[in-house]
């Protein structure tokens, strides 16, 4: 059951979104993408929303949701990690950095710390092989990590505000 | 007006209309394609062609790949090759490819012997699997009050998700995730019972696999019938008499009424009575109580719910309390035959005979995996003790015959007990839609005018048509009938009622296509419409036969109202035979 529950503004900004698209079922992607952009992630409870304003059943909203592996339904981080795991990025030891970044924040592929600073997600290829192996946080890249890095540079943003 | 469109396939010339798919258009020459993610009811909207399988690949001139059939027009000139040895062996590797990652434990599995899949590999002369090392264990299995689920056995066909969305509009299964992750799950991957799912069970109905079959509750049954302190009590419903013998190579449409009742003895039941019997007791019922809002319409009633609608099918049932919470006073208090039959069991016949109820075993069998749930209902267990202790379903009855050894075609015929197994052409006629109307504007007419009426039959509700319309004269005043089947047509009428724009006085609705005779306890139809029709056809045969075709002329009927019940809608009938709605809505 979806306990968790929506606030009032989050309900507006959905409807807002698909009334922004006439309510067109055809429009399902994009409005799912911007309701994303604004809200972190896509709970159940906004899924619902926007079955209901399209008019179509939520298993089908699900069903794109699941789809694709951009859409998440669990909240990122503020600090959201993606861990490349292209060719690449893999042949220069990408899974042992993924390995590290586990145990450091404590987290499995696809979840959130505790506290909301981090996310963990697996990635294929941004575009600096050169640097392999690569990971991102945030906005910024970071490039030819290696394992013994990952706790200075986590820790370095956990002391941020 | 467009011409026909000429072609040959396995070079038999052929005529089609344009538009024509080439499945259909071989199937016009008596060529059978091989398919199994198509399903195409034809003349209702049971229709699924995503072309998902290939398995119906066939070669056409000119056309560099192999095109599925189920999903590829004719044109003029075509050359279609259906079994080319290309086309022989592509189908064979797509099979086997579905193969790769599907359980190969066919011995113990439910659907043993009617699987789509199964038929195949035999048909394809398979005889291993070459391609190995991606079985998934690892998805859902689910057994819920009516229907079981292993997704493990899942084929991707999307049979399922296209009746639960585009026949009865409940929109739960759906496909999720991808790759080699994708499967057909509820909404959110919760359960069954978190969801809107009615238990209609129709995607058990078309599922060509394992993967959605029925709760199976043979082996509770037998493990009863074992039991020497219990007195087990059979009620069969009018739809499972004109399928069961199909379950036995008997035709399509054959009514087994006597076989049906001396099977019953032979396995080990104590009495056998009838649904039928307890479909007129809810004509009574509700006769009367669509009498009663008429007659207060009539007297200037403002606030009288109009339509009353008939409340038989639990799967309809379910549907409007989890999506018309708002509306529950418009249909009928009247519980279903089934749960009529339980009630009025284990109370009158106890008491008449000084049996304890709790001794009593009263076992439905029912074309319908709802019922199943329906048993399960805790409005319907007084003390903790449920009226009707489950529903088994034509399919089970007809496994249990198998197992004892009974050479069902070959039985003689036998009556059903007394008293509850006197019935009527009204009560037989439930079984298919319009049958409930039917069997209600009978007694209606002749209680209300007084009259006898001078024809019984009521054609214009009688057939396939998802939504059909009559106007009876009563006296001079036109009662408006309605009849729907199939849920996506519930809700079409439901959301004019909802905007007060539904202008009848009666509604009857039914989940399953057909109406009972298409339920999903049915023996498998496979797609063939002409099953349903024999089968429904079979159900207005076994009415003209009937000597009785009027519920209200029901002898034991009328004997339960003088010794028991008093009269409809009286005390103890509102105790025992009426119920009331939840909302249920998910949120």
């Amino acid at each position: 059951m979806s306990e968790m529950k929506l606030s009032c503004e989050a309900i507006r900004q959905v409807e807002e979104v698909c009334e922004k698209f006439n309510n067109d079922p055809g429009e399902l992607i994009a409005i799912l993408h911007e309701c994303q952009s604004r809200l972190g992630y896509l709970p159940e409870p906004v899924q619902r929303i926007v079955a209901n304003k399209l008019g179509i059943p939520a298993s089908k909203v699900y069903g794109v949701v699941t789809f694709y592996s951009f859409f998440t339904m669990t909240p990122k981080g503020k600090y959201p990690i993606s861990v490349c795991l292209g060719t690449a990025c893999y042949v220069r030891g990408a899974d042992k950095l993924l390995e590290e970044f586990k145990r450091v924040l404590g987290i499995e592929v696809g979840e959130t710390t505790p506290d909301g600073k981090f996310s963990l997600d697996c990635l294929r290829c941004v575009g600096a092989c050169g640097l392999a192996p690569v990971a991102t946080i945030g906005e910024k890249v970071y490039g030819r990590l290696n394992p013994a890095d990952i706790r200075k540079i986590v820790d370095e943003f956990a002391s941020r505000e | 007006m467009d011409k026909t469109i000429k072609l040959t396939i396995d070079r038999i010339p052929v005529c089609v209309a344009p538009g024509t798919t080439i499945l259909d258009a071989a199937e016009s020459v008596g060529i059978a394609i091989p398919t199994l993610c198509h399903i195409d009811l034809k003349g209702t909207c049971v229709k699924n062609n995503p072309a998902s399988c290939r398995i119906c690949v066939v070669e056409v001139e000119g056309r560099r790949n192999l095109a599925p059939s189920c999903a590829t027009v004719c044109t003029e000139g075509m050359v279609v090759y259906t079994n080319s040895a290309r086309v022989i062996r592509a189908r064979k590797t797509i099979a086997e490819l579905m193969l790769s990652d599907h359980p190969n434990d066919c011995l113990t599995c439910p659907k043993c012997s009617d699987c789509e899949l199964q038929r195949l590999v035999m048909r394809f002369n398979i005889r291993q699997m070459p391609f190995t090392g991606g079985e998934q264990s690892t998805r859902k299995k689910e057994v819920t009050a009516a229907i079981t689920r292993n997704m493990d056995k899942c084929i991707l066909c999307r049979r399922c998700e296209s009746v639960c969305n585009n026949v009865q509009s409940v929109g739960v299964l759906g496909a999720v995730r991808r790759g080699f992750d994708t499967t057909i799950a509820p909404t959110f991957d919760r359960m069954f019972k978190d969801t809107d799912c009615t238990y209609c069970g129709q995607c058990v109905a078309v599922c060509p696999t394992g993967a959605l079959t029925e709760r199976d509750n043979t082996d509770r049954l037998m493990d009863d019938l074992c039991d020497p302190n219990k007195i087990v009590i059979a009620q069969p419903a009018p739809a499972v008499r004109v399928a069961l013998g199909e379950e036995f190579g008997m035709e399509p449409g054959s009514i087994v009424t006597g076989k049906m009742v001396t099977a019953l003895k032979y396995l080990g039941f104590t009495k056998v009575f009838d649904t039928d019997f307890a479909a007129d007791l809810t004509i009574m019922e509700e006769g009367a109580e669509i009498l009663k809002r008429l007659k207060a319409f009539l007297a200037g009633d403002k606030d009288v719910k109009l339509p009353i609608m008939t409340s038989c099918c639990p799967a309809w049932v379910n549907f409007f309390e989890h999506n018309y919470p708002d509306l529950l006073d418009y249909p009928s208090s009247a519980k279903s035959p089934a749960q009529m039959f339980g009630a009025i069991a284990k109370t009158w016949w106890c008491e008449k005979r000084s049996i304890n109820p709790k001794k009593v075993v009263v076992v439905s069998i029912m074309p319908c995996l709802a019922k199943k749930y329906e048993c399960e209902r805790e409005e319907f267990a007084p003390d903790g003790s449920p009226d009707v202790d489950y529903s088994i379903s034509t399919r089970e009855l007809a496994r249990l015959i198998k197992r004892a050894n009974i050479r069902f075609p070959e039985l003689p015929d036998s009556e059903f007990d007394s008293p509850m197994g006197e019935s009527t052409g009204a009560g037989a006629i439930f079984g298919a839609t319009g049958g409930v109307m039917e069997a209600a504007l009978r007694t209606v007419y002749e209680v209300y005018t007084g009259k006898e009426l001078p024809k019984l039959e009521f054609t214009e509700v009688r057939g396939f048509e998802g939504i059909k319309e009559a106007v009876i004269d009563l006296n001079g005043f036109p009662l408006k009938v309605c009849v729907a089947h199939t849920l996506s047509n519930a809700r079409i009428l439901m959301d004019r009622l909802r905007k007060g724009e539904l202008d009848y006085h009666v509604v009857e609705v039914m989940a399953c296509p057909g109406g009972c005779i298409g339920g999903a306890g049915q023996p498998y139809h496979h797609g063939h419409i002409e099953i349903l029709k024999a089968r429904s056809a079979a159900i207005y045969r076994e009415d003209e036969g009937k000597a009785i075709r009027l519920s209200h002329k029901n002898p034991d009927i009328i004997k339960l109202y003088e010794e028991y019940l008093g009269e409809p809608l009286g005390e103890r009938s509102e105790q025992l035979l009426h119920t009331h709605y939840f909302n249920k809505q998910i949120k």
